[in-house]
């Protein structure tokens, strides 16, 4: 299935939740008594529009506050294509959300007001899409019925964004700017008649024609290996494969191989997936590969082409995000996830904290706090086999968990 | 040599890849099987996800002793052919010893006494990670919900401290006392599932296809009257009709639609075209806007 996961942030003022609306209704993805619900809900409320929202705020405690607090997921196809709506709070102190929602995707939508312009938030989601490396970002600059459409207010905001685009070190995103009314329904699904000086795609178009691939193109085969098959029946008595989702590149039967970390070379024999045998896999598939050796393999292990090597590390340089309310200090330690594979990190330096807003870094802060990012090195218990986010982003980032509370507290993504 | 490379489907890997995360992060996990299409279509993922080798965990069926027949001949038949071990709790054994009590009246299902079957099972067995068919798109508080959703010693979930869950990464490290439950396919929706079902042409229990039944009609949904599990006032009529069901939960709760889909193709196409949600049939959901959410804190599924 071809399935497109996108990032949304922002709040309810921008018009995020009745963009989302508008994308459900026209897709025709809202069932009669969901539409119902929020009909009722609606006018219970003392509203007279329709609040989308009620459909995605989940918990009591958000429609009680009207406000989002956690990821929402929502779902909706055309006969082209799914997608996954990773919709979560703009404000900075849900920036973890965003973050988290925003891991997974592979297309973001920045909502901006055309009444306001680039504000603060705009700033910190266009951060955050940047740190994320999301390669398709669309500038969606909504309200446009409320400044009578103007092309020059739509201008000047691109202007204000490519700007923006043109100091940050991430070189390959695509913007994608687009005029568009959610409330009236200008640009969204149909194009709009208000805007001739508009020739791009109506937003539901530009996503249908989004790639859904979420690796980098030119990222190296990595094999990360999560259990050993030994099925020990009669019929697979000597079958011993290897587990794992390939999250780069592709591996074809007769490929010579390196077992990481311990160096051993072989020679793929086979790629099965359930009951089918085949010549080559691809990025993102979960399948299981026999090798023509009888070589140690074991779960953490790595299989990679031989001269396309990782870096195998004991200390890393990244970029952190934290996410609990216990702030990150120089010579804690925690367990670092880094794919499958687990081990002890100490932090010895925090060299900064960025600001989201592109305004700089405050230098050799004490400590990190919640929802704030910064750069650290770190000293690992063993060696992990890494490559940059840059390079391949699911094997350049990791998780850290708090040993006492078992929390993930923080995510990076590693920088050499 | 077969000359195939792999198509990649996108839910797929992801859903193989969490179960074979369960298997190298738990001592001892289990998959709670309903025998609905979910369920079913998780079998079909573990299999995948471990084959050759056979699902490395058992199943556990909460039967509430309303379930349609249908489905407990499908699930022994399914049990059978894939050799594994299956338990089953019946929350009549609760109801009999008074440690639950049953509701009574027209309302009246069965559906929320899983929960305390489910917990006993789990402290029984000791079970660590509960895998389970839920997904996002059922219901706003399903859609909050974690891959990994970690439960404490009540089975409660508690919503607003979940723990973040980035790129693939899943954190299962989990204190004594504490479970997991374990959502392989959160992200696919309804339609996802039955256009797998029919790609794999997986074999799901007849209630699912239009079928000719006895039935009544109540608050503009139709209950089935083939049996004595759902409440029926005297003067609610019982007609013949054609219908078939979008859920198999407890009787009690499920409602079934109008339908001529009597094959997989028609079924994908009439969800395809549906304008009522799939939970929309099911009457415990409608008791309030909060229903699913006040369930999960409790440890309901």
């Amino acid at each position: 299935m071809n399935v497109l996961k996108i990032a949304t942030a922002g709040s309810v003022d921008d018009g995020k939740s009745t963009l989302i609306g508008r994308l459900l209704y026209d897709t025709k993805s809202l069932t009669d008594d969901k539409l119902e619900a929020i009909e009722e809900k609606s006018k219970q409320r003392g509203f007279d529009y329709l609040d989308f929202s009620l459909a995605t705020d989940g918990l009591v405690a958000e429609r009680e506050q009207g406000i989002t607090i956690d990821v929402a997921h929502i779902y909706f196809s055309t006969p082209s294509k799914s997608f996954i709506i990773a919709d979560t709070p703009g404000h900075i102190e849900y920036t973890r959300n965003m973050v988290t929602g925003a891991s997974t995707a592979q297309a973001s939508i920045v909502l901006i007001d055309a009444r306001n312009g680039v504000v603060e938030q705009t700033y910190r989601h266009f951060f955050i899409n940047n740190l994320l490396r999301i390669k398709n970002v669309v500038i969606a600059i909504n309200k446009m019925d409320l400044v009578n459409f103007s092309q020059e207010k739509f201008n000047n905001i691109k202007g204000e964004i490519e700007f923006l685009a043109s100091k940050s070190e991430y070189k390959n995103q695509n913007l994608t700017f687009i005029p568009l009314s959610a409330l009236e329904g200008d640009n969204v699904v149909s194009s709009s008649d208000k805007t001739p000086w508009y020739t791009g795609k109506t937003l539901l178009d530009h996503l249908e024609g989004l790639e859904t691939e979420d690796i980098n193109e030119e990222s190296q085969a990595r094999f990360p290996v999560q259990s050993v098959i030994r099925p020990k029946t009669e019929e697979y008595h000597d079958f011993r494969g290897y587990a794992g989702k390939i999250y780069g590149g592709n591996f074809e039967v007769g490929d010579k191989i390196r077992v990481l970390p311990s160096q051993t070379t072989s020679t793929i024999k086979s790629i099965h997936f359930f009951n089918e045998t085949y010549v080559e896999a691809k990025r993102g598939s979960a399948v299981t590969m026999t090798l023509a050796d009888n070589v140690n393999v074991s779960r953490g292990d790595m299989l990679v082409k031989v001269n396309e090597e990782p870096t195998i590390t004991k200390q890393l340089d990244a970029t952190i995000c934290w996410m609990d309310s216990a702030p990150l200090e120089v010579s804690q330690k925690y367990y670092i996830k880094h794919g499958v594979n687990d081990a002890q990190a100490k932090i010895t330096q925090l060299s900064s904290i960025i600001k989201t807003d592109f305004s700089g870094k405050i230098n050799n802060p004490s400590k990190l706090e919640l929802n704030q990012i910064g750069d650290v090195q770190l000293k690992l218990s063993k060696p992990l086999l890494v490559d940059s986010f840059n390079q391949n982003k699911s094997n350049g980032a990791f998780i850290l968990i708090n040993p006492k509370t078992n929390n993930t507290v923080g995510v990076g993504f590693i920088r050499q | 040599m077969n000359q195939k490379i792999i198509q990649v489907d996108a839910l797929e890997s992801e859903a193989i890849y969490i179960f074979r995360e369960v298997v190298a992060q738990f001592e001892k996990p289990v998959l709670l099987f309903s025998g609905g299409k979910d369920s079913i279509t998780l079998v079909r993922l573990a299999q995948k996800a471990f084959f050759p080798a056979k699902i490395p965990f058992p199943l556990l069926h909460i039967d509430t002793g309303h379930n349609f027949p249908e489905t407990i001949d499908f699930r022994d038949k399914l049990v059978k052919e894939l050799g594994v071990e299956l338990h089953v709790r019946n929350v009549q054994d609760n109801i009999d010893s008074g440690r639950v009590k049953e509701e009574t009246g027209r309302y009246a299902s069965r559906n929320m006494l899983q929960t305390e079957t489910l917990l006993d099972a789990i402290e029984e067995f000791g079970f660590d990670a509960c895998i389970g068919g839920a997904r996002r798109d059922e219901e706003k508080a399903r859609a909050k919900e974690r891959i990994f959703s970690v439960r404490d010693d009540f089975g409660q979930w508690d919503e607003k401290n979940q723990r973040p869950e980035v790129f693939d990464m899943l954190n299962g490290k989990i204190d004594l006392g504490q479970n997991v439950r374990v959502f392989p396919i959160s992200n696919w929706t309804e339609l996802d599932v039955w256009s797998y079902i029919q790609k794999e042409h997986i074999e799901i229990p007849s209630i699912y296809f239009a079928h000719k039944r006895k039935t009544f009609f109540r608050d503009g949904l139709i209950w089935s009257a083939d049996d004595q599990v759902v409440y029926r006032d005297e003067e609610e009529q019982v007609e013949e009709r054609m219908v078939r069901f979008r859920t198999v939960g407890d009787m009690s709760c499920t409602a079934a639609v109008l339908s001529e889909a009597t094959n997989i193709l028609k079924v994908v196409e009439e969800i395809r075209d549906s304008s009522i949600s799939e939970r929309g049939a099911r009457i415990d959901d409608k008791r309030s806007e909060a229903a699913m959410e006040k369930r999960k804190q409790q440890g309901y599924f």
